[in-house]
């Protein structure tokens, strides 16, 4: 390929590449010369180590636990409504995790629902903070997504093969061991290690469920570290901790790495003949059941009572709402200037970039290089006036991955399909991007950039560090509210969170299709 | 004149050597068996794959540094010709400007074009709206308002039925003669060969042979065209 011509440079790929590694790299090396090494890790950051690390496997172990049961029903059964719940699977992937959590709490909390339930027979109320709430939060996002992943590992055992166990007469436990313990055997570990990495460096929920000396994870330390002590030092060093600890994550994942990515799978009809006994059905019908409930429970509570909550809602919601919008779409803006060229790049035969943007994606931490621009920012300017540009730019970067990973399968179709086309008319350059690429692959582009609206528009992350009282995007308005007890002002909000996420991932991926054919 | 001196292609583990002249203005088959060279061929003159050594020459100027919208060639490929999100005037007007920046004056010529190729009224309409036919039918109003001395042709028609095969040739033959260009075109069918072609290129073994006349050499075929012809 590398005689070949090609009718768009690779030069602007590699250059986004550059900027996001120096990104990346730049905060790190600020945050390491930052770090105070004399004063090595205190107690209490070694319980932060110790309970990060135990949320994680926790998290991972019971979301994948759960989930093999309710995707071996999905992947066996067929009924009205199975295309919808799959789909709402990926839902979790762009809720704000702010709005997630006041459903939780609606459902699980001191004075939710289940614990209405257990007053009534006499039972003490549940505990949803402290490491409970993180891993049923934790769980509440990656049972989804597990679920979906190893949905499709069975989806693709071919048909053929139920065929031939049909044809033998496999019984239940003959098709448990020559067919579906071998294709999780060969899923699962991608899927746990996945789950592991993500939780690893969810912040926002240890913000609201954890904290206190016994649920800190590192990324609440850093964030404790700067805000409450302003001790930079510190929260330099947490930083480095964390990186080793993301790194390895992401090295594991990808070691684990199953090719199984990120959306949904063919989805062939696969005519099963076993599992029709009345047990087998039982559980199918009890593991759908429980698993659309712990769904849809905790996100109907959040619509019942922001409903209430929408009539007095203070002023500075709707300003939030706004801001959030703008640092929304100036990091949708920001994701595709810089995934496009990446993805463009890719296709053209420069693999590394797309391995180079999984790896980073999955090691940055958002609270690090949030740290690390702090250090950076701080000798020349206010860093909280800068907090809504660098929470756009941080949400781009992490949005990354995912953006390359969408454009870079339909990037590298359109290039087969139409390079000698393109050359051959002299469309080179410009012309190519502006009449073949960008109209190509509006699809891809509607969807990527639906993702990181998005994503941008939940994120309770780097803002957090940043904001002074004054500014607040939405998550962290919901979230102040939350904590001044404005419960039912939160739940109003939160609402309107969660309209404008799902409304502007849903216009601008609508956005792409429209009008798109062939 | 083409001339292809002493021209060695590579393509992946495969390589192609060719050494010899067409003449301006003929219409020739390029045939052989699959695997053999045919579309490296083609592929080496458009500018889409270089040369190991050798020149490739028109009319006096060498061509092989070029880059392939530089030459004076117009390629039509097995599919993908069209692009299916472009209306078929734009499809066309891309042959005249790459940017799609016509004037008055271009803007007629693409539309008698069209015209030309019996797609008259047909101008808007998006191009993965059109038959298979009209679709080539629209590439072929392209190559025209491309006025490129060379139209090369690696199986355009594969798709279409033996009738619809045999209008396209013809209407090709037509725009030759009106045009004067030169022509090669790839072809799996001896049929197509005899049909349209002055002179035959025989490509087998890693030679591309130079052009004979299409009667004479069906009349007493070579070897290795009576292994390929069965």
């Amino acid at each position: 390929m590398a005689d070949r011509a090609q009718p768009v440079s690779t030069r602007w790929g590699l250059g986004a590449a550059a900027l996001v590694a120096a990104l990346i790299f730049g905060t790190l090396v600020a945050v390491a010369m930052r770090a105070e090494e004399g004063s090595g890790l205190s107690s209490s950051d070694w319980a932060a180590l110790r309970f990060t690390l135990v949320q994680a496997v926790l998290s991972a172990a019971i979301s994948v636990g759960l989930a093999i049961p309710v995707a071996r029903a999905l992947a066996r059964r067929r009924f009205k409504g199975r295309q919808v719940l799959i789909t709402l699977m990926g839902a979790p992937f762009i809720l704000p995790v702010i709005v997630a959590i006041l459903g939780l709490l609606e459902v699980f909390g001191r004075a939710g629902w289940v614990s209405a339930g257990l007053g009534l027979i006499g039972l003490p109320p549940v505990r949803i903070y402290g490491l409970h709430g993180v891993v049923l939060a934790h769980v509440f996002f990656n049972l989804p997504l597990a679920t979906r992943l190893i949905l499709q590992g069975w989806q693709e055992i071919p048909a053929e093969r139920f065929r031939l166990a049909a044809q033998l007469g496999f019984g239940a436990r003959a098709m448990l061991w020559r067919i579906e313990v071998p294709m999780l055997r060969r899923v699962v570990p991608g899927v746990l290690a996945v789950i592991f990495a993500i939780c690893m460096t969810s912040f926002a929920v240890a913000l609201t469920l954890g904290g206190g000396p016994k649920a800190t994870t590192v990324e609440l330390a850093i964030y404790q570290a700067f805000r409450f002590d302003f001790d930079l030092g510190r929260a330099a060093l947490l930083s480095g901790v964390q990186l080793v600890l993301t790194g390895g994550a992401a090295l594991l994942a990808l070691r684990a790495a199953t090719g199984a990515g990120f959306g949904g799978g063919q989805d062939r009809m696969v005519h099963r003949w076993d599992g029709r006994g009345r047990g087998a059905r039982a559980l199918d019908f009890s593991s759908i059941a429980l698993g659309a409930a712990f769904l849809l429970l905790p996100l109907t509570a959040v619509v019942l009572s922001g409903l209430k909550g929408l009539s007095d809602l203070p002023i500075q919601v709707f300003s939030s709402a706004l801001i959030s919008v703008g640092v929304a779409l100036v990091s949708m803006v920001l994701t595709l200037l810089l995934a496009l060229p990446m993805a463009v790049a890719v296709a053209l035969g420069r693999d590394k970039i797309g391995e180079a943007a999984g790896i980073l994606g999955l090691a940055a931490s958002p609270l690090v290089i949030g740290t690390g621009l702090f250090i950076i920012i701080f000798p020349f300017a206010n860093p909280t006036t800068l907090a809504l540009p660098v929470t756009a730019l941080v949400n781009a970067v992490m949005a990354l991955p995912f953006a390359v990973r969408i454009l870079v399968p339909r990037a590298r179709q359109v290039v087969v399909q139409y390079t000698r086309l393109s050359l051959s008319l002299g469309m080179v350059g410009w012309p190519f991007i502006r009449r073949v690429l960008l109209p190509r692959m509006r699809a891809q582009i509607g969807f990527t950039a639906g993702l990181a609206a998005a994503l941008s528009m939940g994120d309770l992350g780097v803002i957090a560090l940043f904001a002074d009282p004054e500014v607040a995007t939405l998550p962290l308005q919901v979230f102040r509210l939350m904590g001044s007890y404005q419960t039912d002002a939160a739940a109003g909000a939160a609402l309107i969170l969660l309209v404008l996420s799902m409304g502007i991932f849903w216009a601008l991926d609508r956005g792409g299709r429209w009008h798109a054919e062939a | 004149m083409l001339k292809l001196e002493k021209c060695r292609i590579a393509n992946g583990g495969f390589a192609l050597t060719a050494d010899f002249e067409v003449i301006a203005g003929t219409k020739i088959a390029v045939i052989g068996p699959s695997g053999g060279g045919k579309s490296t061929l083609l592929e080496a003159v458009a500018g889409f794959l270089p040369l190991k050594t050798g020149r490739i020459v028109w009319d006096g100027k060498t061509l092989q540094d070029k880059d392939p919208g530089a030459r004076p060639v117009a390629m039509l490929f097995q599919d993908g010709n069209l692009f299916p999100h472009l209306t078929a005037e734009q499809n066309v007007g891309l042959g005249m400007n790459p940017n799609l920046k016509l004037d008055e004056d271009a803007h007629r010529k693409v539309l008698a074009a069209l015209a030309r190729v019996g797609l008259d009224g047909m101008s808007n309409r998006r191009s993965a709206e059109l038959s298979g036919g009209q679709q080539s039918r629209v590439a072929l109003a392209r190559v025209l308002v491309q006025e490129r001395a060379l139209l090369l042709m690696d199986e355009p028609f594969a798709a279409l039925g033996p009738a619809q095969k045999m209008e396209m040739l013809d209407l090709v033959s037509e725009l030759c003669a009106e045009t004067g260009s030169t022509a090669l075109m790839v072809s799996h069918d001896p049929g197509d060969a005899k049909h349209f072609a002055d002179q035959v290129i025989l490509v087998h073994g890693g030679i591309a042979h130079a052009p004979q006349e299409t009667g004479e050499l069906f009349r007493d075929p070579p070897e290795a065209l009576r292994t390929y012809l069965g």
